[in-house]
């Protein structure tokens, strides 16, 4: 079966594209879906870091696309997980040096190899973006429960829609279930309401993402990481698995909850 | 429990609600393009329109944009002055 083309994007930089385009990556791969992605945000290389792969890289997008090396030359293997496969972007190059079409090409010769093709988009709402979204055959948008992140998912959706690439689903990374209860944060189904799209997940704030990303390590594939299991819950999904949203429930508060964290936290 | 009980006191509305009403109003705005001041500027031009067929209560008129998921819907309802009082008047 040839590829699925998933492209994440956001509008606003810094809300977790490319955390999130890892984590679902490494989750699908890791059970044993052939998956590659390919970082589209030219001259702000970023998905190497955060998949721990950075030292090996030898070619990137634009030496495909210039044709100085084979599109096999600038595909890097995961360490962990050998059917997880990183195309990185360029650091030196600027949006221009790829088109929409470039990227229609390049997916098109990926498809009959792979079961998924992420795409990482660049912030922003201009060529890298259009570059990202030309191949998508699903796009997913990502937001945090924030003034500004929603506002700039709405104008996305609007663009992708235009575009015909849509309907998106929403990703809503970030949420402090601590001050959703509170009443000093937006709740999922605030944001859910506003933007009126397809729910695919909900992302906890979990200092683990920042901990692993540290290590050059997605959370997905930490068993006991909450961010991890909502990103793998996300590649169930894709998968056409039916799981229940229950990352709105919160056990944090409670006693047991705290308990159990503490220990965690001990244990790990 | 005593940010509760502070907020009843204020009857000060919670931050995500201020958050989810200001959302609303950015995003319709965002979506249409239509300002507030275009809006009433339609509305002066539809009364002066219908009015040259059939007299409109203008204090009535009211013009709005509503929303079904993702979809914009410009509602006009603009109430008709009753003919009875037309004559009387």
């Amino acid at each position: 079966m040839p590829a699925k083309v998933v492209t994440i994007t956001s509008g606003k930089g810094g809300v977790g594209k490319t955390t999130a385009t890892a984590n679902i990556a490494a989750a699908l791969a890791s059970l044993g879906a052939k998956v590659v992605c390919i970082d589209a945000d030219i001259g702000l290389r970023n998905l190497d870091v955060v998949l721990g792969l950075e030292n090996r890289i030898v070619y990137d997008l634009v030496d495909v696309v210039e044709g100085r090396c084979r599109l096999r030359q600038a595909m890097i293997r995961d360490k962990r997980l050998p059917e997880l496969y990183l195309i990185p972007a360029a650091q030196t190059r600027d949006k221009s040096a790829v088109s929409p079409s470039d990227m229609v090409r390049l997916c098109d010769e990926l498809r009959p190899d792979f079961e998924w093709v992420f795409i990482d988009s660049p912030a922003g709402i201009e060529r890298g973006f259009r570059n990202a979204i030309a191949p998508a055959d699903l796009t997913i948008v990502i937001t945090n429960p924030e003034v500004s992140a929603v506002r700039d998912a709405d104008r996305i959706i609007g663009l992708i829609e235009a575009e015909e690439k849509g309907p998106p689903r929403l990703i809503i990374n970030r949420i402090k279930l601590e001050m959703v209860k509170k009443g000093d944060m937006l709740s999922a189904d605030d944001v859910l309401e506003l933007l009126a799209i397809d729910l695919l997940g909900l992302i906890p704030e979990d200092e683990e993402v920042i901990i692993s990303t540290n290590r050059g390590v997605p959370v997905a594939l930490d068993g006991k990481s909450r961010a991890g299991q909502a990103f793998r819950n996300i590649a169930g999904r894709l998968r056409g698995e039916d799981i229940p949203f229950t990352e709105l429930e919160d056990h944090q508060g409670s006693f047991l909850g705290q308990l159990t964290r503490f220990l965690r936290r001990g244990g790990g | 429990m005593a940010q509760i009980i502070d907020r009843i006191l204020n009857r000060q509305p919670s931050s995500a609600h201020q958050a989810k009403e200001r959302m609303r109003l950015i995003l319709v705005h965002d979506r249409t393009n239509l300002s507030s001041e275009i809006l009433e500027k339609l509305k002066d031009e539809l009364i002066g329109v219908i009015s040259r067929h059939i007299e409109v209560d203008e204090k009535g008129v009211r013009i709005e944009i509503s929303q079904q998921g993702r979809e914009q819907r410009l509602i006009a309802d603009i109430p008709l002055r009753p003919a009875t009082r037309r004559r009387l008047g």
